[in-house]
């Protein structure tokens, strides 16, 4: 199965993972949660919609990075996922 | 019932009215401990236990001079848990993540309540949690000597680590092989508990310029070691390399120079943060420039401010805490290094310290549109520090600045409203951050001398706004209606309530 990652756990960023999937999976840890997980879901959903994927598993552990680089690291981690073997 | 801030204040407290209200009440004082010749001897914590009666629901007292290195508060511990007392009330001066055995003691009941100016990690985390019994009273720094000396905080026994004792008995924290240097938040307990046991590894022939008083000590408990050297003291702080922290501290001396704040015979207090050296950084830069010398510096004092005084930038140093390890070397050998005890410094029936301070620079976790500041808990409503100096300098000094990132890890500092007041807006009178630069409305007297200047000057709604832009606003999270502790300003009145988190 075809996967990419990008990012870091450093403070203000993101690592996140993508998978490919059947369904559409995103799961959100973050340590701003309680705070900002309904806009971090949106960014993703965003960000999926605008590059045309509806089925695929996203793992995103945020350390309190802001839309852009949320946006950023998932685009990259999807390029990644198409590139690899 | 609600203070004049609209706080919940609990049951069996008296709420907060204003940061000048203790003007109007009358300074108390219980009799001092009575002095004797002498003391005795002690060779374990056991023997300390039986020798001083110590059983259920007594309170004792530390002070945290040996921060994250401390033995001695530890070693009580274990005390307390292998005879299982119950209902101990524990009164440290602060608590560290190194202190993590009260949680044990805190979940069996073993300890029931705590009274403290400042804690942090697992011990804060459970008190949050709600697994103490009874209240967390948070004091301030000068409040905890009012408490203290008032009778409010009566203390069964003070059990004092102390770096090195001489022959009379007399403690000082210069010397020794846990030397920490000032060991002003002692000073209190040694004079008002109704026993008091030193705790030391050191002895010495004869301590010079002693700063507890050997008269006061009813027992001298000698052990392996008081704590680990390099837990007590860091051995550098250093300035922040942060360009966002140095643009902040470039521009509070700015604002500082144009508040007529730079000039001979000014007198200051900065935290250790890095921002806060930085501050200082350049306002040593200025007053060499200006070839202008300070009357003083207080507060926990770092390598920067013995640095400037060796230089001759201030005349004294008043110091209640060492910071790192140039202060405590440099405390042993300055003869204007003063110790001072907390009293001193920060008590507000005392002739003390902070209300001759010219400026002030501190921190805040979160402050809101009021100017009032948290440093209290996190944005969970989770404890994770505490005023220590916060409050007493923020009221003392003649301008109180905050100086911080606008946001931090997504999180904007400016609030609506703080999840927890520590210090009351009323005391706050600047906020800078890299984005801009807020002046507290009701210090008409700064915004006339700001007119004109070339500053990012703007109204703390615009900062938000700005804050709100870059993060995007954050949910509003509920907090239970469970009171863990109360934060106690430094008259004794309850300034806000701290609940329990999940």
């Amino acid at each position: 199965m075809k996967r990419g990652i990008a990012g870091s756990l450093e403070s203000n960023d993101a690592l996140i993972t993508v998978k490919e999937s059947d369904t559409l999976k995103i799961t959100v840890k973050s340590i701003v949660y309680d705070f900002f997980h309904k806009q971090i879901e949106k960014v993703i959903l965003d960000t999926l919609s605008e590059l045309g994927y509806d089925k695929i598993e996203v793992m995103c552990e945020d350390k309190g990075a802001l839309d852009y680089t949320i946006k950023a690291r998932l685009t990259v981690a999807l390029a990644r996922m198409e590139a690899s073997e | 019932m609600k203070n004049s801030l609209g706080r919940f204040v609990p049951e069996g407290f008296t709420p907060f009215e204003g940061s000048g209200a203790f003007k109007n009440k009358n300074r108390i004082q219980i009799s001092k401990k009575s002095v004797s010749e002498g003391f005795e001897s002690l060779s374990s914590v056991s023997e300390m236990f039986d020798k001083l009666g110590i059983t259920d629901g007594m309170t004792l007292s530390f002070h945290h001079h040996l921060r994250n290195g401390d033995f001695v508060l530890n070693m009580v511990a274990e005390e307390i848990k292998r005879r299982n007392l119950k209902n101990m009330k524990l009164a440290p001066s602060s608590i560290f993540p190194a202190n993590a055995i009260l949680v044990e003691l805190i979940e069996n009941g073993n300890v029931t309540e705590i009274y403290t100016d400042y804690v942090n990690g697992p011990v804060a985390e459970a008190i949050s949690r709600g697994k103490l019994k009874g209240m967390c009273v948070m004091h301030t720094h000068g409040g905890r000597p009012m408490a203290i000396e008032s009778g409010l905080l009566h203390i069964d026994v003070a059990i004092l680590a102390v770096p090195a004792v001489d022959k009379f008995g007399n403690g000082t924290g210069a010397e020794g092989t846990g030397a920490c240097g000032s060991l002003g938040y002692a000073v209190s307990d040694l004079e008002y508990a109704d026993k008091v046991v030193f705790v030391t590894d050191t002895f010495i022939d004869r301590a010079e310029n002693a700063q507890l008083d050997g008269r006061y000590v009813d027992y001298v408990l000698k052990v392996d070691a008081i704590g680990d050297p390099k837990g007590i003291v860091s051995g550098t702080t250093r300035i922040t390399k942060d360009p966002v922290g140095l643009k902040i501290a470039r521009n509070t001396v700015k604002l500082l120079e144009e508040l007529g704040l730079i000039e001979d015979g000014l007198s200051m207090q900065t935290g250790a943060g890095g921002t806060s050296l930085a501050v200082a950084h350049y306002v040593r830069s200025r007053m060499l420039e200006k070839g202008i010398k300070g009357s003083f510096a207080s507060g926990g004092i770092t390598g920067y401010f013995t640095d400037m005084l060796e230089e001759g930038l201030f005349d004294e140093l008043y110091d209640v805490q060492c910071f790192d390890l140039k202060a405590v070397q440099s405390i042993a050998k300055n003869p204007n290094h003063h110790a001072m005890s907390g009293s001193r410094y920060a008590n507000p029936f005392d002739d003390n310290i902070v209300d001759r301070l010219d400026f002030v620079i501190l921190g805040a976790t979160e402050i809101d549109l009021n100017f009032n500041v948290n440093v209290t808990t996190d944005s969970h409503g989770v404890i994770m520090g505490g005023s220590g100096g916060h409050s007493d300098t923020a009221y003392g000094a003649k301008v109180t600045v905050i100086t911080t990132n606008l946001v931090k890890s997504r999180l904007p500092i400016i609030k609506d409203r703080v999840t927890t007041v520590t210090t009351p807006g009323e005391d706050v009178d600047v906020l800078v951050t890299e984005r801009g630069i807020a002046i507290n409305p009701v210090r008409k007297d700064l915004l006339k001398k700001l007119e004109g200047s070339r500053l990012p000057i703007v109204p703390i709604e615009k900062l938000l706004e700005t804050a709100h832009k870059i993060t995007g606003v954050p949910a509003k999270v509920e907090q239970s209606d469970k009171p863990v502790g109360v934060v106690v300003y430094r008259d004794g009145t309850v300034i806000d309530t701290v609940f329990k988190t999940n």
